[in-house]
């Protein structure tokens, strides 16, 4: 599934009724060059699960945690050495816990990711414009495409 | 009066012993180790975050270094966060066994100010009141420090740290890892007024920061001159960015030293080794007659001597900490 973001206002929106559809254990894969806008939308989502600090970019700390209508654990692969390096870190208690897991980069480690989940693919068209691939692994991740697509 | 400091937050593992605050009598970190220590056997590439495989060496090496023993040691200073849970859980796992086992006092360490009490070693007459400005890596704060314990964050980055954006735009610049460094060297001979880069200034009166939208918007300057075929002049783009985050950097914090009335300024964390940065804050600072602290560079960076000193304000003031100290991978100043 493919679709086209016009400018920020549009990605904002769709952020933040992912962030709203998002449940307990959900796990979401951003994948795109740098200033794609993951960071921007993780933000958005964050806004959607109703969290109410600034969402920073985990770069450095590499997972960031924050506390909305479920828990968010933001991650960024970018810094990382590989897969084992994450799963040290206890990246597997955060995918199988009780909040809500953006990951991005994470096609960097692709294996040791949960099956089941939603990875989204943001691709720069140009200045404003942003175009949007969902791919779903699982039921659970296909109606959530349905509904937020709806 | 000495403390034995641990700080494990992110990347470095590090044990420092620290004798009344501003006295270094030790401060091992683990990524220098390879160069300055004899290690037994060979340090692992991925061992900068595997904190637990060199914890116990660098202690060894740390209270060697000081020439003392564990019972010589009056209480433990240990980072609790900001940081990475699965980091900072190392750290305060061995603080706590060594804290119990020696049946010494716990203090729990903010890792932000931390980085502003390097200031307190690096120069011993700075005292409090004064404002500090905190950016690394991870980190970008507008503090007023009102006394030794005492801290009001007045401004912080809404999206990329400091330290972040320099290696980003770094990164799509082609250069090698560690970027900050590499845009220092080719501001130095680059235009910074070849372009316009936005200076994002937020809300008027905002003492907060962004710079998500100038990395954004290096990115698309250097796609459209791709698609245009021109060249790009790299030490330019370099000088230009940085004279942009420059610009924001100093409007807020002179600021707030306007508003405030404060005179002494302390810039601290790893960023505070961009000589730009240090050049354009040393001018504008004796412009404006404000004294001006930077710490020493290897105390700018992650860093358990900062951990310690910032320990033993907090213990002196009266906090200890139990052994029922929780890590916190979002604390607050």
């Amino acid at each position: 599934m493919i679709i086209e973001i016009k400018n920020l206002e549009e990605l904002e929106k769709l952020g933040i009724k992912l962030g709203s559809l998002l449940e307990k254990k959900d796990v979401i894969c951003l994948n795109g060059d740098l200033g794609a806008g993951k960071t921007t939308f993780t933000q958005a989502i964050g806004k959607g699960l109703e969290v109410i600090e600034y969402i920073t970019s985990p770069t450095f700390t590499i997972i960031n945690e924050y506390e909305g209508r479920l828990p968010l654990y933001h991650f960024d692969i970018y810094r990382l050495g590989d897969e084992e390096e994450l799963d040290l870190l206890g990246a597997q208690d955060y995918f199988y816990s009780d909040g809500v897991c953006v990951i991005e980069w994470a096609n960097n480690v692709e294996n040791i990711l949960p099956k089941e989940r939603l990875d989204i693919w943001i691709k720069i068209i140009d200045e404003n414009r942003r175009q949007f691939k969902f791919i779903p692994h699982g039921d659970r991740y296909v109606k959530l495409v349905e509904e937020l697509l709806k | 009066m000495k403390t034995l400091a641990i700080e494990t937050s992110c990347d470095e593992t590090s044990i420092a012993v620290i004798e009344d605050g501003r006295k270094i009598l030790s401060n091992i970190i683990s990524t220098q180790i390879e160069t300055h220590k004899k290690f037994g056997g060979v340090v692992p590439e991925i061992a900068s975050r595997m904190h637990v495989e060199v914890i116990s060496q660098i202690l060894k090496n740390a209270l060697e270094d000081a020439n003392i023993g564990l019972n010589d040691i009056d209480f433990i200073s240990v980072t609790e966060g900001p940081g990475l849970v699965g980091a900072l859980l190392v750290g305060m796992s061995f603080a706590k066994a060594l804290s119990y086992s020696l049946d010494i006092p716990l203090i729990g360490v903010n890792h932000i100010k931390g980085h502003i009490c390097a200031n307190y070693i690096s120069h011993k007459n700075l005292e409090p009141p004064f404002i500090a400005l905190v950016i690394s890596g991870g980190h970008t704060y507008l503090v007023d420090v009102t006394g030794y314990d005492e801290y009001k964050v007045i401004g912080r980055t809404r999206d990329d740290a400091v330290g972040e954006a320099f290696d980003k735009v770094a990164r799509a610049l082609g250069l090698p890892y560690p970027g900050g460094p590499m845009i220092d060297k080719l501001s130095k001979v680059g235009n910074p007024e070849a372009i316009n880069f936005p200076r994002v200034y937020l809300e008027v009166n905002s003492y907060d920061f962004s710079f998500s939208g100038l990395k954004t918007a290096i990115l698309n300057y250097l796609n459209q001159m791709k698609q245009k075929n021109e060249t790009i002049t790299i030490e330019d783009v370099a000088a230009s960015f940085q004279m942009a985050v420059i610009d924001v950097l100093s409007e807020k914090t002179f600021r707030l030293l306007n508003e405030t009335k404060r005179n002494k300024l302390a810039i601290a964390g790893g960023v505070a080794a961009n000589s730009g940065i240090r050049d354009i804050f040393t001018k504008k600072a004796l412009e404006k007659g404000i004294e001006l602290f930077i710490p020493d560079m290897n105390l700018c960076t992650d860093n358990a001597a900062m951990i310690g000193s910032a320990g033993y304000y907090s213990y002196i003031s009266g906090k200890k900490s139990t052994l029922g100290l929780k890590v916190d991978a979002n604390l607050s100043l």
